[in-house]
């Protein structure tokens, strides 16, 4: 006979809870959450559209708190993250933070996220899906320790044109300082807080990292603090069409992590995604760096790209071909939507060589359900610039003070 | 001769003076390269060497018998004209019972006074494995092909492999798919009833591997003896004059001979890179040498976790390397004797050759279960040679040696080896003398290497032999891991030229030649 365990009640509740849940749950008014990472979030809390337009708008809360996050620490972390990820982390100083992705030995992501240099010796990586055992045997040979601190931290993405002077009014002087990709270390009721200017709108932002405990004040502060510019919360369905704007990656929507793969051919470089920027060949080895060295050199096959699309509906899903015949397939779209701000028919897509050239025209090949009846249209589709929006305002120092 | 080395260093630096780091500076320096070769031990030849163990008395230090190097490769090389002399070849394998009595392997009278059926059984089952041994050594001789390249090469050694399965006929194809991926503790219950006979081709079949007879994959650890053995021609289980040392002396004076440079006492501290290359390597001195190929003797986990360094390496090829399964369980005993044991029931010429003691399949099996739990086996298996018979000069005039290959002893067993090695040698001594009576009290001196004396002495991860297990996860086209099995290595310029990589350990010297040709076809003179 064995010794007998208390039974685990996790299944009773299979989704954990964030912090500011209880807060989010008295303001939806739709019952519409949806599992992130492990935790119950609302998806929309009053409508997509009115919670867009506070992001373009005016100021918004968004729970962020089920992102997972590492904390990274040793003699060797600058090393080791140095290893991991594809950009030169020993130009990142402290209090700054930098958008990363990692890539396996033949070059295809892994996952994109952020670091945050909170010390010489002392990073947070935050990542869209947990990543410990790739960190951990990342971790063989180097004196440094990974640890997982997503419950530890409640965060909070605070965007929008009025998000600095918001956010001032509740407690964080001194913030219009911040310039984007910094973070501060700030103290609001004598609750510590850290502020960083970064986020997943293109817009005028900042995230909020606190104490857990902490977490329901600050969000009845900043509830407060905001009610004359408008504050609001929003769900992953507003954040999801200012990030298409910005024109950031979703991971499993625009690339689906070499992790997950199982069909040969899925896997995509950050030189097949546009994040050839993110890709320093002149720092030391890093993982994938001689797969991406080879595919450097001979050129990619395909591209992620921008789309600007004749008419306003939406290219969801949309194969494109060469011409409007729809005989040769040159590409899919991966996000697509009709942007309010920018007035485009606008969508991300991985398209072939060498028809991803900016200038190139493409059509889509656009299904529209009217009614229960199928049509189909053929759109011309022109590979644009990414982002399709990018107000000075996000990155002006100190941001309009109003 | 070689060249001289330039400006830029060596053509070819080698680390590690095992046989096979070797066997690739006498290559590659007959191939008109430039070779520096660094021991960090203060005499060359690694496992492979002969050393006095008490005073007066000399014993090869890990494998005492030479059975595995190609007759073409010891010939291609001209060890006899570099000394290389046998005080016996042709050993018998006698197995010893506990009742006293011996059974010479391949005696088919002795084997028909055991078992009639037995002795029909034999000629057939052995001609057979043999004929599979010769088809696997196709496969040892060459390094493994690579798959899903377009390379013709590669295409080419699959399309022979597959013709020479073909070729064995439709019936012995069969057979040998049947049993390849079996244990050979089934295999041998099939064919033979007498224990004695199951025993010692059960233990054969484990020698060196952290197996038992009855682990899938062990026919193929048989057969790959047997194919090392087949190419090693008829003088198979031979004992080198002055022990393996004396082979490994050959093969320096080999490489001397044809201008590679050999350094003892000169232990690197890391491999140098540069612009992503292997450059060089760093002694612990502090001295830098510069070399235009790096090949690495040691380890596959040696060279690249700690010679390297894993920040010159993928998290997915460093995770590979870590799980590479290296923890040895094989022990060596060395006795200083007053005089020639007396093993019942065995004859002088038995006495000279291989003694083994795994009375039955079962035995050998048990003495394993032991090491899965972190235990040294209570009776454990061995592998007894007297040295001394053949080759007097190992001792004082009159005196002996034994050497025993003693299974199983776990690298890490549960209380340390500080604790646990008294305890062990007497367990391993009671087995002597319950099968050589009188043996204990003939003993001047003993001298135990478990497996983490073998790593801390010979530098290799986990004391283990082969370097790596032999298993089919860790075999071929995938040892030690899926990107470096091929000699080189992710890091251009570096190479493996030792037992991590294909065909693994055993005195055998083709990883070095391999290894060679590869840096003789990339790096120009």
């Amino acid at each position: 006979m064995t010794a007998t365990r208390p039974p685990l009640p996790h299944f009773r509740k299979p989704l954990l809870e964030t912090p500011f849940h209880e807060r989010a749950r008295e303001l939806q008014q739709n019952d519409h959450f949806v599992a992130w990472a492990g935790y119950s979030t609302v998806d929309v809390f009053t409508s997509v559209e009115q919670e867009y337009f506070a992001v373009r708008n005016a100021t918004t809360l968004y729970d962020l708190t089920p992102m997972v996050k590492y904390r990274v620490a040793g003699p060797d972390a600058e090393r080791y993250l140095n290893r991991l990820v594809t950009r030169d982390v020993r130009k990142l100083k402290v209090g700054r933070v930098s958008y990363v992705v990692w890539c396996n030995d033949s070059g295809h992501i892994i996952d994109d996220g952020t670091i945050f240099r909170l010390g010489a010796r002392d990073f947070r990586v935050c990542t869209a899906e947990r990543q410990l055992d790739w960190f951990s045997d990342s971790a063989i040979g180097f004196d440094v320790t990974v640890e997982e601190v997503t419950a530890d931290i409640a965060a909070l993405a605070v965007q929008g044109p009025t998000s600095c002077y918001v956010l001032k009014r509740f407690g964080l002087a001194g913030l219009e300082r911040l310039k984007p990709f910094e973070l501060g270390e700030f103290a609001v009721a004598g609750r510590p807080l850290m502020a960083s200017r970064t986020g997943f709108t293109g817009d005028l932002g900042y995230e909020l990292w606190m104490r857990p405990e902490h977490a329901p004040a600050v969000w009845d502060e900043l509830m407060a603090a905001g009610r004359t510019r408008g504050i609001r919360p929003i769900g992953s369905q507003a954040l999801n069409m200012a990030r298409i704007e910005a024109g950031f990656l979703l991971p499993n929507v625009d690339f689906v992590s070499a992790e997950h793969t199982v069909r040969v051919d899925r896997d995509r470089t950050p030189l097949e995604l546009g994040l050839g920027w993110l890709v320093d060949f002149d720092k030391p080895h890093f993982n994938g760096r001689r797969a991406l060295l080879a595919q450097r050199e001979q050129g990619v096959k395909r591209l992620l790209v921008g789309l600007d699309v004749a008419g306003n509906k939406p290219a969801h899903n949309a194969l494109l071909y060469a011409e409007e015949a729809g005989r040769r397939e040159v590409g899919s779209v991966t996000s697509a939507m009709w942007s309010p701000t920018c007035k485009r028919n606008i969508a991300l897509a991985l398209v072939d060589a060498p028809y991803h050239a900016t200038g190139t025209t493409v059509w889509a090949d656009i299904y529209l359900n009217r009614e229960l009846v199928w049509e189909r249209r053929m759109a011309a589709a022109r590979v644009v610039e990414r982002p399709f929006f990018a107000p000075e305002r996000r990155r002006a120092t100190p941001p309009a003070d109003r | 001769m070689a060249a001289a080395p330039a400006g830029a260093g060596y053509d070819a630096i080698i680390i590690g003076a095992g046989h096979n780091g070797l066997v690739c500076a006498a290559t590659l320096a007959r191939g008109g390269r430039s070779v520096l070769v660094l021991e960090a031990g203060a005499a060359v030849g690694g496992c492979a060497v002969t050393r006095e163990f008490a005073p007066g008395f000399r014993v090869s230090a890990a494998a005492h018998l030479l059975h595995q190097m190609p007759a073409a490769l010891i010939a291609e090389l001209g060890l006899a004209a570099q000394g290389l002399e046998y005080a016996a070849t042709a050993l018998p394998t006698t197995a010893l019972d506990a009742g006293g009595e011996a059974l010479e392997i391949g005696d088919l009278a002795a084997l028909g006074r055991r078992s009639a059926a037995d002795a029909r059984a034999w000629p057939e089952f052995d001609a057979r494995l043999r004929r599979f041994a010769r088809l696997l050594h196709g496969l040892l001789a060459a390094p493994p092909p690579r798959l899903g390249t377009e390379a013709w090469s590669d295409k080419l050694a699959l399309a022979t492999l597959g013709l020479r399965l073909r070729l064995l006929g439709r019936r012995e194809m069969r057979e040998l798919l049947r049993i390849i991926g079996m244990n050979a503790y089934d295999l041998v219950s099939d064919e033979f009833e007498s224990g004695l006979l199951r025993g010692a081709l059960g233990f054969d079949a484990v020698l060196g591997t952290n197996f038992g007879p009855r682990a899938p994959g062990t026919v193929l650890t048989m057969l790959y003896r047997l194919a090392a053995e087949s190419a090693a021609g008829p003088q198979a289980l031979a004992q080198p004059k002055g022990g393996m040392g004396a082979l490994t002396q050959a093969l320096a004076r080999a490489a001397t001979a044809a201008g590679a440079t050999i350094r003892t006492s000169a232990p690197v501290a890391r491999i140098q890179v540069a612009a992503d290359r292997a450059a060089g390597v760093v002694l612990e001195s502090g001295e830098e040498i510069a070399g235009r190929a790096v090949i690495s003797n040691a380890d596959a986990k040696t060279t690249f976790l700690r010679l390297l360094g894993t920040e010159h390496l993928d998290t997915g090829f460093v995770r590979r390397v870590d799980h590479f399964r290296s923890r040895g369980v094989a022990a060596k005993l060395h006795l200083a004797l007053d005089r020639l044991p007396t093993f019942a029931d065995t004859t002088a010429r038995a006495l000279g050759g291989r003694l083994l003691v795994a009375p039955s399949a079962d035995y050998v099996e048990r003495a394993w279960n032991h090491s899965k739990y972190l235990e040294w086996s209570a009776r454990p298996a061995l592998e007894i040679t007297l040295p001394t018979v053949n080759d007097p000069g190992l001792a004082p005039a009159g005196r002996h040696v034994l050497s025993a290959i003693v299974q199983y002893a776990p690298y890490a067993p549960e209380g340390g080896w500080a604790a646990q090695r008294q305890p062990f040698t007497d367990a391993v001594l009671g087995v002597l003398e319950a099968h050589a009576p009188g043996l204990r009290a003939s003993v001047l001196a003993t001298e135990l290497l478990t497996p983490a004396d073998l790593e801390r002495e010979f530098r290799m991860s986990g004391g283990h032999w082969h370097h790596g297990e032999l298993a089919f996860d860790q075999f071929y086209m995938v040892r030690p891991v899926p990107g470096a099995a091929q000699h080189a290595t992710p890091l251009a310029g570096l190479y493996l030229c030792g037992a991590s990589c294909h065909p693994g350990g055993g005195v055998m010297g083709l990883a070095g030649r391999n290894a060679a040709r590869r840096v003789l076809a990339e790096v120009a003179r």
